[in-house]
């Protein structure tokens, strides 16, 4: 029985676990003799309080978009994919191969292509885990897991031994041709006469990952695969009862997964760095696990969280530039709302069930 | 490659496979009594920094081993409040305390040290020096003789190198954790806790209905992760290395997980594929012996990535199954 | 009280073993106890009988310290005694096997029965006392099992003991045993009893969970009878009957014919032959089966719980694979390939009620209206090309809804809030509203209310007379009596023989459900 209304379960319970966090927060940064209230209102301002803020916390929130609908829609069926790290790390790979294959002329020819390649890489680094599941099964966690550092052995080995440009010491790739640059969003917005910050990094791939919020949403409960994705995640019996295939849930759910996780690439890699460099997902694969959670893997509220996390990240820079907290205080804050909204979801849940059930309970004796 | 090359690479593997060991056996507590446990890393990490913090401003190591087993056993606590107490998921539990680790860690480094998220270095009685064993050649023979320990090892014979390099002079730790092996293989297999142990990881509602207490004995394994994951981390910070630096686990919870794999739950297993492990680290830094041996180059990358490749040939059930604890993951929550 | 007093036969004045005075429990808003008082001497086997939800295994459940009462008292041979855990029960001597056996499947013997009742710290010394003691009680009252073997190596009746073993082991003078026939043959469950009356007359107390009528008229010396909760009535087994029990359990006199008119046959719908099912285990599940069913009749499998009728039902409904025959409507199945799924079973005219509502036929987290579709959601009319026409399921539901008397016929509410009953409704209307050729349905009734129970025999009738083959898998004898036209009888992966219930009596499908074959003879 559903004890709790669903705007609470929606709403209310993450809501508190988020605070929860941000408490501890604050007396962490109170512990090493900063004032929590000002080092907030710095982030603030740092984020969104100028088109330039706004900018990096947009093109933080991008990449987190795409791996918190990566992490849901494995979710959704039941797999615990920790691996977008490696996903979105060989979704770079392609990203970049595809860039320095050819000589774009211009960004909406290379934009698909490279969409492509880092859907491409990103699903194909999600396949052997997906088919060991399915067909072995394996424990997804701990295939996804030694993927990701295969995943980053890999990229090493690429950066260093193939793509290096010939006399540079910098494991890095090659940068991209002009004709890759995608347009940023002081580019696009100048279009239509709206100013904005010119050298912060949020560009077209941002509309993409919105993009692909909906189109999640519309796998997910509009169509029959996401039908039977869901009901595969909820009941593997009932899903044999019904004669849906686990093996093709498991395999496709997963490609879809990594395919997401690839994705962010284009964000990131073409975007911003345009070039391929090491560690460029920089933890957002794991992010996307708590952008998730939040959002109840919910496109929307996976929308809504990811911007949050943007904030978080771009504020924690602005804080480590203008103060002496290092950047680790968002790796920290990251944590606790991790530990809060995701692995001690019940202590917040279950005061706030027996709220309801003590009010349903004295409501019944009131109307006996 | 000669013998003292062999004996040199055999000593770097099991310092290096000390670290895994302590960490995986930890894994083969928590495992065993039905708690699944990513974050290794973290209680290793967390450890690491807090030994080696307590062994620069006390100067004294023991009292820093103290202070990194306190801190591990701390988060150890915490995973045992999500998971068992709140019944969450042990996963996501485990990946939020390794963000906290590897954030906190070097927020209290910099606000306690200035060093941009470091220890200072570790000298003297704040580190765990190597222990000479008897009849050894070691340090002391180097100064007594007056001459350089590396000469007085190239006359050494091969029975004495093998003793002097490999088995002796080595930190107490070394020798902790390769006694761990057979303790808790006989903690698990020959006492009465032993047996509870492997029941609720097995089926905790037999244990429940016996009448000894589920989250007692979860509880109590959490206490032994902390434990052994404190002597992980402290051995990094103080003997392998002398100091903390940031994110220095490098993923070894992770590796020391891929091993419990390997070891299909089992302690000896467990020693042999830390090994195993180590051996692999150790050629990753000796590339010239790699290549002497293979005649071929091997990338450095694929050493480095062959204890996350054989994990994934053992979970793929190629070579034997590995079948994990069954209760493994699952909050206990008494049936209707 | 005096009632129950005597009954419960305290003419020496002794205490009675156990004493429950006023126990109450709610889980959330479900009142699962209500008040109940019981009183049961020692040295007696006493019955507790109920519908399945009656609140029996809560009340027990109370007793062995797995809950806590929300008010009453316990009293253990008079003594007033708190049982916090289970412990705590152990140490005031009661020991208690469960339904679904608490074993470590992956110990020995030995090792379950010494869990938790260790001597010392060590194992050493420990076990080799504990065998002695536990081959010795084995003995004493003829349960032989290996002490070495190990718990998933050994059969289901042979676990049982162990579990028996375990309490005695802890000198447990309080047995309780929940439904403990559910998983055993009519002759291993004789054995049991024989070990049961074995353990009172040495003066044992006995409690008996049960829904089986007949199980208690045979070994019990005294009764209870719950219902929703509450204790109503407590009578010597002697002086009642089984007609005058049903009447307490469900509150009203049953029904126990079905009303419905004879069959009229037609043309085989269903044809089975030799059929072969090999498990995950490598253990052969169905060994060369062979049967019939035709439009217009209900073909009725009885048996013991696990000889071979739910891989039956699955292979049959294309969740499991087999070898041999089967044809519907003159036209084979594909029983191996890669196609062969529940989906193409559909698509055959094939609807499938599964045993477990729960676990199969509905995603409990799912509305009513997206399970309403659930096994069809590929059907072309709950889609619009790509998209799911959600709008169109909703409405449909509504009216199903209505059809199967759902309640609250609401498609919006998720399918585990609904009652048991209503859970399988809304998977009756789905499977039935198919119009289907072949429906294949797996204990109908189980965990459904009475009222209930009518509604979807007369639906089963229904569908039988429009001229649709039935196949019927219950373990409740009462129900395949009721509904069948006729009646094969598995045992260990085979069809004994098949009898028309006009023709046969509960005995002699008894000795058929044992695996006795020369029933013929014998009945």
């Amino acid at each position: 029985m559903d004890v709790m209304p669903k705007w609470a379960d929606v709403l209310l319970v993450p809501v508190i676990s988020l605070i929860l966090a941000m408490v501890i927060s604050a007396l962490v940064i109170l512990g090493i003799g900063e004032d929590p209230w000002a080092a907030l209102k710095l982030m603030v301002q740092g984020s969104f309080g100028s088109t330039y803020g706004w900018g990096y916390t947009l093109f933080y929130a991008t990449n987190f978009i795409f791996t918190g609908l990566a992490f849901a829609v494995a979710s959704h069926a039941a797999m615990f994919n920790i691996g977008a790290e490696g996903q979105a790390t060989l979704g770079g790979l392609g990203v970049a191969l595809v860039c320095l294959a050819l000589p774009w002329p211009h960004w909406t020819l290379a934009l698909p292509a490279a969409m492509a390649g880092g859907a491409l890489f990103g699903a194909a680094w999600a396949f052997l885990p997906a088919w060991l599941a399915a067909k072995r099964g394996s424990h997804i966690v701990i295939t996804t897991i030694m993927f990701n550092f295969i995943g980053a052995a890999v990229l090493n080995y690429m950066l260093v031994n193939a793509m290096r440009p010939e006399g540079s010491m910098d494991p890095a790739s090659a940068k991209f041709p002009d004709g890759t640059n995608l347009p940023t969003l002081h580019e696009m917005l100048a279009v239509v006469g709206i100013p904005f910050a010119k050298s912060a990094p949020a560009n077209v791939a941002l509309l993409i990952a919105l993009l692909a919020c909906f189109l999640v949403w519309l796998l997910l409960w509009r169509t029959r695969f996401g039908f039977e994705l869901r009901a595969y995640g909820k009941s593997e019996s009932g899903a044999i009862y019904a004669g849906i295939s686990p093996t093709k849930i498991i395999i496709v759910a997963m490609l879809i997964s990594g395919g997401l996780s690839g994705l962010m690439a284009v964000n990131n890699v073409m975007g911003e760095a345009e070039r391929l460099v090491l560690n460029s997902v920089e933890g957002a694969g794991f992010i996307g696990i708590a952008v998730a959670l939040m959002g109840r893997n919910h496109p929307l509220g996976i929308l809504i969280s990811a911007i949050l996390f943007g904030f978080l990240y771009q504020g924690g820079a602005e804080l480590a530039l203008w103060t002496t907290i290092p950047r680790e205080l968002i790796v920290v804050i990251q944590g606790l709302v991790i530990l809060f909204t995701g692995a001690l979801d019940n202590m917040v849940r279950m005061p706030i069930e027996r709220l309801f059930l003590w009010r349903r309970r004295s409501r019944q004796t009131a109307g006996e | 490659m000669d013998f003292a090359t062999l004996i040199q690479i055999l000593d770097s593997s099991l310092r290096l496979a000390t670290p895994l060991l302590l960490a995986c056996l930890a894994g083969l507590f928590s495992e065993r009594s039905g708690i699944f446990d990513i974050g290794l890393e973290a209680k290793m990490l967390i450890s690491a920094f807090f030994s080696a913090a307590f062994a620069y401003t006390t100067g004294s190591v023991w009292l820093g081993l103290l202070a990194g087993i306190l801190a591990s056993m701390v988060f150890a606590g915490i995973h045992g409040l999500a998971s068992i107490t709140f019944r969450g998921n042990q996963l996501i539990s485990g990946v939020a305390l390794n963000f906290l680790a590897s954030g906190m860690t070097v927020l209290i480094a910099q606000d306690w040290f200035q060093q941009g998220g470091r220890t200072p270095s570790l000298i003297g009685r704040a580190r765990f020096e190597g222990i000479e064993l008897p009849f050894a050649i070691g340090p002391s023979d180097a100064e007594a003789a007056g001459r350089p320990l590396s000469e007085l090892l190239a006359e050494a014979g091969p029975l004495q190198l093998f003793y002097s390099e490999l088995v002796s002079g080595h930190s107490v730790l070394v020798y902790v954790a390769l006694l761990a092996v057979p303790a808790s293989w006989w903690v698990l297999f020959r006492t009465r806790f032993g047996l509870r142990l492997r029941a609720v990881g097995e089926n905790p509602a037999a244990v429940d209905t016996a009448g000894i207490s589920v989250i007692g004995l979860r509880y109590s394994a959490m206490v032994i992760v902390g434990l052994l994951c404190g002597l992980a981390g402290a051995y990094l910070a103080t003997g392998l290395q002398a100091g903390f630096v940031k994110d220095m686990t490098a993923g070894r919870g992770y590796i020391a997980l891929a091993a419990l794999i390997f070891a299909k739950w089992r302690p000896w297993h467990a020693l042999g594929a830390c090994l195993l492990f180590g051996l692999l680290q150790a050629l990753a830094l000796r590339t010239d012996v790699v290549e002497a041996l293979f005649r071929f180059k091997l990338p450095v990358q694929f050493l480095d990535s062959l204890p996350y490749i054989l994990t994934v040939v053992i979970l793929a059930g190629f070579v034997g199954k590995a079948i994990p604890p069954r209760a493994g993951g699952e909050p206990y929550v008494k049936e209707r | 009280m005096k009632d129950l007093a005597e009954a419960a036969g305290q003419s020496s004045g002794a205490p009675p073993a156990i004493e429950l005075r006023g126990i109450s429990k709610a889980f959330g808003p479900v009142q699962a106890n209500k008040d109940i008082s019981l009183s049961v001497a020692r040295g007696a086997i006493h019955g507790i009988i109920g519908e399945n939800g009656a609140g029996k295994s809560t009340l027990m459940s109370i007793l062995f310290g797995f809950y806590k009462a929300d008010k009453g008292e316990i009293l253990i041979n008079g003594a007033q005694t708190e049982i916090p855990d289970s412990q705590a029960a152990i140490a005031a001597g009661i020991g208690m096997v469960f339904q679904h056996f608490k074993l470590v499947e992956n110990f020995t013997v030995l090792e379950n029965v010494v869990l938790g009742a260790e001597e010392g710290a060590l194992l050493r010394t420990t076990m080799s006392k504990a065998r002695a003691h536990l081959t010795k009680i084995a003995e004493d009252y003829e349960m032989n099992v290996d002490p070495d073997a190990k718990i998933e190596e050994i059969g289901v009746g042979q676990q049982q003991r162990v579990e028996i073993l375990k309490s005695l082991y802890r000198n447990a003078e309080i047995l309780i045993l929940d439904e403990p026939t559910g998983v055993l043959t009519p002759a291993e469950a004789d054995h049991l009893f024989r070990i049961l009356r074995g353990l009172r007359d040495e003066g044992k107390t006995i409690i008996l969970i049960t829904h089986k009528l007949r199980e208690i008229m045979e070994v019990t010396d005294t009764v209870s009878v719950m219902r929703r909760g509450e204790m109503t009535a407590t009578v010597r087994t002697a002086e009642t009957s089984p007609e005058a029990l049903a009447e307490l359990m469900v509150g009203r006199k049953v029904l126990l014919r079905v009303d419905k008119k004879p069959a009229t046959p037609g043309a085989t719908v269903l044809k089975v032959d030799n059929l072969r099912v090999v498990d995950d285990d490598k253990v052969e599940r169905l060994k060369g089966v062979s049967f019939e069913v035709r439009a217009g009749e209900i073909l009725g499998i009885a048996g013991v719980a696990g000889n071979g009728q739910s891989e039956l039902l699955e292979v049959l409904g294309g969740m499991m694979a087999g070898t041999g025959l089967v044809e519907i409507n003159g036209q084979s199945i594909d029983l191996t390939g890669k196609r062969s799924n529940g989906r193409s079973r559909r698509k055959r005219g094939i609807a499938h009620v599964p045993e477990d509502r729960q676990r199969e036929g509905l995603i409990m987290d799912f509305t009513a209206w997206e399970n309403m579709v659930f096994g069809y959601q590929w059907d072309p009319g709950h889609n619009n090309g790509w998209l799911m026409d959600n709008a169109g399921i909703r409405a449909e539901t509504a009216g199903k809804m209505e059809r199967f008397d759902v309640r609250p016929p609401d498609p919006h509410l998720a399918a585990k809030n609904f009652s048991g009953g209503n859970q399988q409704k809304i998977v009756l209307a789905r499977e039935i509203e198919r119009n289907p050729d072949l429906l294949l349905v797996g204990q109908p009734t189980r965990g459904v209310d009475i009222g209930a129970i009518e509604f979807i025999h007369q639906r089963i009738v229904d569908l039988r007379d429009a001229g649709k083959a039935i196949l019927l898998v219950s373990v409740e004898l009462d129900e395949i009596m009721g509904l069948s036209d006729r009646i094969a009888v598995m045992f260990d992966g085979r069809i004994m023989g098949e009898r028309l219930p006009g023709e046969t009596s509960e005995g002699e499908l008894g000795l058929l459900m044992a695996g006795v074959t020369n029933a013929q003879e014998a009945g």
